[in-house]
């Protein structure tokens, strides 16, 4: 779980273009949205790009991007579980 | 004294008819022009609905006259086609002498033939002829050349207003005594591009649109033209054209909240609305009826609804989104609204909202959910909001009516 | 007509904030003029800024350099005006779509929109004023200026903020050559007039206004007219136009000190912009920039700024060829550029 939180972290600042966030600023548990980080609706569908492209899980409605990119570790618990084979 | 500006052609080409009188009669006869995606290749093509002009572009040089090999993108040919019904209409080349100005509104461009030769433009020399359709004025100009039109042309492209804001900007150079008349209005087709970009946002529907419903979920894209032909007062002297309707008002203001959404109380769609209202010189009890953006998205309905309630607190007029019927026409959407909405006027009707079941709690009102007929309607409204937040109101008014 | 009150623009040259008036030429030698860019954070919120595209970031820096510039917080419109937008997020688009049709990122197609910047702008202002934008090549920023005369004439406005953008790509370049108009060789953008080579010299840049109905301390100079023409059929029709735009406002052909000329480097389209100006005006005297920051549909965006600052400082930087002679008292500026002999524009700045 760890090695996929630090690559996700790595995966989140490249898509979003947080230039100025290394790997180590970001706290797994800390919110991403609101507070935390900041992002917008704009990146939730980022990140939902993000979860079809890299793990080939797809998000049909952007409701339901609320709980599963709450944090970095429920993205990752989110991964885990749905993840499709290659 | 500023010149009144009066409407006395329209030209409409969409998923519900080739010319206005097939848009009416769809309309007349609750024909939605909403169904499966034929004349693009997109993986999207199973998933999505839209609503689009039944002809390849094969077909619809044909029937502009266009010569078959022609590097002429597909908006082109829905604008010329639309353009060409209201100048006929209008009959304005016999009067050579009035300044005649083309304002169109587009955002695509020539982007369904980019969109299938840009590998070619960068790669080899194949697909040249189509470079130049890159860009939205190429649309505009060959509209211009094939009405052989040569006086003040421009595009605007401010998403989903586009076509409002040129009728806007059109009736803003007559006013100021710098044309006699204008073909204003926009045209825009389906692409690839913004149909996955559209979806990439999430917004799109993959049922028939249901504008303000509870249960909404988003937009249907649709494509196609409109223009309306303006005259001063002046002119129309000189033409002697009959005089459809007046543009008695129009307002263009900025929602400043969002690139993709509009604020909760949507206050850019008030005061654009606002300014029209108060430009027409008529109380909000006046209008009779509004043709709403209503996309069918969380957002805009809410945020159109809310302005409508906080703009019209005595009585709301009848409401109903058109969208069902053309689907989304984006960059075309405010033209052919507005001609939607002076049928409206012109045949004593109030369209009615499709696919509305469930009223929206946060709303007082609902939309218009049955065609009434035989109603005395006078002032009519066509909103038009585009992301970014763009917001454009049109007023039209019955001529003759005091 | 109407104030120029405040001016903000990134182009090839230095023409921030603190820089002088196009002393140092800057020299580029590359198939493009690429903006001298300044750093971005100091303008626009990280937050913001790292999804923007390069020519966002220009077009809303300098939207805020020119407010700035002006004194002015809140414009009572802003108009916005572009022949291409953001090619660089179409360009991303229409890649991965060619490609593969599947995981479009929703950021780039939002800033490929045309509207954006214009919006942008808004939203950081919080301005609900009029908003617009054109995009229709040579006339996109020409439109804007119209706009905002009109906005003012009629009371809509008193400040408006109106600008032009464009931006160059490598992919967009490969493009455009394959017309055989522009340069297909690596130049050095001061040697654009002794070039042999055909085609235009590509460029880029991004430039505000603010055209107010008031004269004010920080008035550079008047925009007196602006007008467009578009597909005559001659050179002769287009000298016409020209002698009848400065009659409608009050000048003879005489009283024009200077043109500042479309020519590009583009041999048939600069003989056109010769024939045109000789026939039209033939004492006056000629003015040749575009070695400065190259072609683009915006271009009289750089062209109105340095019709603005010769008003004001009375002076002509010696990095702009010269061509005849500059009358002494620098009073009344023309600037024409044209498309293709197509679509035509016409620029009056006075004192």
């Amino acid at each position: 779980m760890d090695e996929l939180i630090n690559k996700l972290k790595k995966e989140v600042i490249a898509q979003l273009n947080l230039e100025d966030i290394s790997v180590d600023d970001i706290n797994p548990d800390s919110p991403l949205f609101g507070e935390g980080l900041g992002l917008d609706s704009i990146d939730a569908l980022e990140l939902i790009v993000l979860l079809e492209k890299n793990y080939g899980i797809k998000i049909e409605d952007p409701k339901d991007g609320k709980k599963i990119f709450y944090s970095i570790r429920t993205m990752a618990e989110y991964i885990t579980e749905h993840q499709k084979k290659a | 004294m500023p010149s009144r500006i009066f409407v006395t052609g329209l030209g409409f080409i969409s998923g519900l008819g080739n010319n206005v009188q097939e848009n009416l009669t769809s309309l007349l006869n609750f024909r939605s022009g909403i169904g499966l995606i034929r004349h693009i290749e997109t993986i999207l093509r199973d998933e999505l609905l839209v609503s689009e002009v039944p002809m390849a572009n094969e077909e619809l040089r044909r029937f502009a006259g266009m010569p078959v090999m022609a590097a002429y993108s597909r908006n082109t040919l829905l604008g010329i086609i639309a353009a060409r019904e209201a100048f006929l209409h209008a009959g304005l080349n016999d009067h050579p002498g009035l300044r005649i100005g083309l304002i169109s509104g587009t955002t695509v461009g020539g982007m369904d033939q980019c969109e299938k030769y840009y590998q070619d433009f960068l790669n080899n020399d194949s697909k040249n002829a189509f470079i130049d359709t890159y860009d939205c004025a190429d649309s505009t100009e060959k509209i211009a050349d094939f009405l052989g039109l040569k006086g003040f042309i421009t595009t605007i492209s401010t998403a989903c207003s586009s076509a409002a804001n040129s009728i806007m900007f059109a009736a803003r150079m007559m006013r100021a005594g710098k044309l006699d008349c204008a073909v204003a209005g926009g045209t825009e087709s389906l692409t690839k591009f913004h149909l996955n970009g559209f979806n990439a946002l999430k917004i799109l529907d993959k049922q028939p649109c249901r504008p303000f419903d509870a249960g909404r979920n988003g937009i249907n894209l649709g494509e196609g033209a409109a223009y309306l032909i303006l005259e001063t007062e002046k002119a129309n002297k000189k033409t002697g054209n009959k005089v459809i309707c007046e543009l008695t008002g129009y307002g263009n203001a900025c929602e400043a909240f969002h690139q993709t959404a509009s604020s909760p109380d949507g206050k850019g769609a008030y005061l654009a609305m606002k300014k029209a209202l108060e430009m027409s010189g008529e109380n909000p009890d006046a209008v009779d009826y509004i043709n709403a953006h209503g996309t069918g998205t969380d957002n805009n309905d809410l945020s159109e609804g809310r302005a409508i309630e906080n703009l019209f607190t005595g009585k709301i007029p009848y409401v109903s989104s058109t969208k069902p019927f053309t689907g989304h026409m984006t960059s075309a959407a405010g033209s052919a609204e507005a001609i939607i909405s002076i049928l409206g006027l012109q045949h004593g009707i109030i369209w009615p909202n499709l696919n509305f079941s469930n009223p929206m709690p946060e709303l007082k009102f609902q939309p218009a959910v049955e065609m009434i007929r035989g109603m005395d309607l006078n002032v009519v409204m066509s909103n038009s909001f585009g992301f970014g937040g763009n917001d454009s109101s049109l007023i039209f008014k019955k001529y003759g009516v005091h | 007509m109407a104030y120029i009150n405040g001016v903000g623009i990134i182009s090839p040259q230095n023409t921030l904030p603190g820089s002088g008036f196009l002393e140092p030429a800057v020299e580029h030698t590359a198939d493009f003029l690429r903006s001298v860019e300044p750093v971005y954070k100091s303008y626009i919120d990280p937050i913001v800024s790292r999804r923007l595209s390069r020519l966002i970031k220009m077009g809303i820096t300098s939207a805020k350099i020119c407010l700035q510039d002006a004194g002015i917080e809140a414009p009572d419109a802003i108009i916005t005006g572009t022949g291409l937008g953001s090619v660089e997020d179409t360009e991303k688009i229409l890649g991965e779509l060619t490609k593969e049709e599947k995981f479009l990122n929703p950021t780039p197609f939002i800033q490929s929109t045309y509207n954006t910047i214009s919006s942008q702008i808004a939203i950081n202002l919080k301005c609900h004023q009029y908003n617009s934008t054109y995009v229709h090549r040579c006339f996109s920023l020409e439109s804007c200026l119209i706009d905002a005369l009109l906005q003012i004439q009629d009371g809509s406005a008193t400040n408006v903020l109106a600008g032009g953008f464009d931006e160059m790509t490598h992919n967009h370049l490969t493009i455009i050559r394959r017309l055989g108009l522009w340069k297909r060789e690596v130049i050095r953008n001061l040697d654009l007039w002794t070039c042999e080579t055909p085609g235009a010299l590509a460029g880029e840049g991004s430039a505000y206004f603010i055209i107010s109905g008031e004269r004010t301390e920080k008035t550079y100079a008047l925009l007196a007219a602006v007008e467009t023409l578009y597909r005559p059929e001659s050179t002769g029709e287009t000298a016409a136009f020209v002698v009848h735009f400065l009659s409608e406002n009050g000048l003879i052909p005489e009283d024009v000190d200077i043109v500042l000329m479309g020519n590009n480097g583009h041999a048939e389209h600069d003989s056109i912009c010769n024939e045109v100006i000789m026939q039209s005006l033939p004492g006056a005297a000629r003015v040749l920039y575009k070695h400065l920051c190259g072609e683009y549909h915006t271009v009289s965006g750089f062209a109105m700024y340095i019709a603005a600052n010769i008003i004001k400082r009375q002076l002509i930087p010696p990095s702009l060829l010269i061509h005849g002679l500059a009358s002494k008292k620098l009073g009344n500026i023309l600037i024409h550029n044209h498309f293709r002999d197509t679509d035509h524009s016409f620029i009056l700045i006075r004192k």
